[in-house]
């Protein structure tokens, strides 16, 4: 045990910190791509482990051709936005429940990103092009600054969409589908908008991970919904608890960036400790399962003593008058 | 301003739930007409409502509304020429946005959503002096999230929806029948109020008789996915509960056997 504690190399944590951040960042444009569908249009969408693949085989495939890196990262934002159209039209004009849709949607891709990169996977040569979003240790901190910036813009950008007479539609059909039709809203169109936008989010995700690690893998995007459920759900628990009511939609959005963030940073942790990297899909599975139940079971078990709580303070409150 | 005519819909066709839920449904109704729809269950009050809605399609027949042929239109195309008001409180409003956002919502009906804001300012004071008018004490609760409304406050701002942009026909399913004796009594002033303001064609469903012959100008009584008794004008401004379950009894050959309708 000793030695357990003793081969632990605090500065190792301290190095690895950086990268964590730059990764949670990353995966947080993901993040916000979930948070669009599962919260805002309530649909659990699978698409997305494989948009985010299929954007980071776009976007490696183009800067193998000589295409400028931000340019390519268009490419995959627009690539993301055919899938989720895919998607929307599997549930909307053929009728599919949207997992399954998702699913169908999600094991296309896989052969598809299988087409587009040629094989398993395909590495650039990060000396020999110039990457915003690198990974090269000296460059972290300017990797970091640029990808909060992009975050940033994004959450600004959704702030004032959903603000908007199609968002407000899209928010609608999301809470309550029939009220939105007796209002005239085209409640189909507006879930492939919303899977659209989702899907190019994710993808662009996808195409700026593999500009960071300089590959793209069909496998990248293995259990994304998995972490961007994660951050989402972390975002919200620590958004509620540090803000309580004053957790408005743009702070929502920072929160599920940031539930990213510290998603990786425990990632890193967790590795640092010494556990073993095989078993961290089932870690994060076993904390979004836990993370999910909970107002389930808290509503089932603790209702007695919520009642019994309500009953002090009206008692308290009978006594004071 | 609506003609339904000769509409047929059949639920689970060749199942053994087959249901013949309209059955040859006609009805006429003149501009203004304010027609209450009285009827058991099953008879196909919310079948017809939901028909000329569009919820789905009908297996025969065709409706029209202010002269135009909507058989084949989709739900959400029709709604720019119909207002609704549901029964479940919960079903007309949207429950995680606030009141003006839902306002605004149906402030748009039947128009194209693009990328201005979904709630103007201007709008905003028009919503305030509205709200002011329910008497509910909803002003100054714009930003509220119509989640937290209560059941009759609820329904009261669905019928703001509805008749926020002047529909041609107001469909009224059972809209009071989730509240309590009190609140239904004063969501169906309100809607007599808003009714005879903006002259609206209306067809209001109800459970109870007392309010089915104390509004309006017209009452069917459905059976069977028909309309089997239709009165109006000087006969329904005389007409009582026990002249109802008589001419009932004439027009179907049985007695009317539904405590709730009787004593709702």
């Amino acid at each position: 045990m000793l030695e357990y504690f003793a081969a632990l190399d605090p500065m190792a944590l301290l190095r690895a910190c950086p990268g964590g951040i730059a990764q949670g960042l990353i995966w947080g444009i993901m993040a916000l791509g979930v948070y669009l569908t599962f919260r805002v249009l309530d649909f659990a969408d699978l698409t997305v482990d494989g948009s985010l693949a299929t954007g980071g085989a776009v976007c490696i495939m183009l800067i193998m051709d000589g295409w400028n890196p931000e340019l390519a990262l268009v490419v995959s934002f627009a690539a993301g936005v055919i899938s989720g159209i895919a998607t929307g039209f599997l549930h909307t004009a053929l009728g599919i429940p949207p997992i399954l849709a998702g699913i169908l949607t999600q094991i296309s891709l896989y052969s598809i990103n299988l087409n587009i990169m040629g094989k398993a996977n395909q590495a650039i040569n990060v000396n020999s092009v110039t990457l915003n979003f690198t990974s090269n240790v000296n460059l972290l901190p300017r990797t970091i600054l640029i990808v909060a910036i992009c975050c940033a813009v994004l959450i600004a950008a959704i702030y004032w969409y959903m603000g908007t007479e199609q968002g407000s539609s899209i928010r609608s059909t999301g809470t309550n589908a029939q009220m939105s039709r007796a209002q005239g809203i085209n409640t189909n169109v507006m879930k492939v908008i919303a899977l659209a936008l989702s899907n190019g989010l994710v993808a662009l995700s996808g195409g700026i991970l593999s500009q960071y690690q300089g590959f793209a893998d069909v496998n990248m995007g293995r259990g994304a919904i998995v972490i961007g459920l994660a951050a989402v759900i972390i975002g919200e628990v620590l958004g509620e608890a540090i803000l309580g009511k004053h957790l408005n939609f743009w702070l929502r959005l920072l929160f599920v960036v940031l539930g990213a963030v510290i998603y990786y940073l425990v990632y890193v942790f967790v590795l640092w400790l010494k556990f073993p990297p095989d078993n961290m899909k089932l870690l994060t599975a076993i904390v979004v399962a836990i993370f999910l139940a909970t107002p389930y079971l808290k509503a089932k078990y603790f209702a007695r003593s919520y009642g019994a709580k309500y009953l002090a303070r009206v008692m308290g409150r009978k006594k004071e008058g | 301003m609506l003609k339904v005519n000769n509409v047929i819909k059949v639920f689970n066709p060749d199942t053994i739930n087959e249901k013949v839920a309209l059955n040859g449904l006609n009805l006429h109704l003149a501009p203004g007409d304010f027609c209450t729809v009285i009827g058991g269950n099953g008879a196909g009050k919310s079948t017809m409502l939901n028909a000329i809605a569009g919820v789905w399609g009908v297996d025969q027949g065709n409706i029209i509304i202010d002269g135009v042929n909507v058989t084949r239109w989709p739900e959400h195309k029709r709604a720019s020429l119909l207002g609704r008001v549901f029964q479940d409180p919960m079903t007309g409003t949207a429950a995680t946005m606030q009141i003006d956002e839902n306002l605004a919502l149906a402030a748009r009906r039947g128009q194209r959503r693009g990328l201005k804001w979904g709630v103007t300012a201007k709008e905003r004071a028009r919503y305030q002096e509205m709200l002011a008018d329910l008497g509910l004490g909803l002003e100054g609760r714009l930003t509220t999230k119509v989640g937290l409304l209560s059941g009759g406050q609820r329904q009261a701002v669905t019928l703001l929806m509805a008749t926020l942009k002047e529909p041609k026909l107001l469909l009224l399913d059972e809209h009071t029948a989730a509240l309590d004796p009190k609140t239904a009594a004063k969501v169906l002033e309100l809607t007599d109020r808003i009714v005879s303001q903006h002259k609206l064609t209306t067809l209001m469903i109800t459970h109870n008789m007392r309010d089915a012959i104390a509004h309006g100008n017209r009452l069917i009584m459905m059976k069977d996915g028909r309309i089997i008794l239709d009165i109006a004008g000087e006969e329904k401004r005389n007409l009582t509960v026990e002249d109802l379950l008589a001419k009932f009894s004439e027009a179907s050959g049985e007695e009317f056997a539904n405590d709730r309708m009787i004593l709702g």
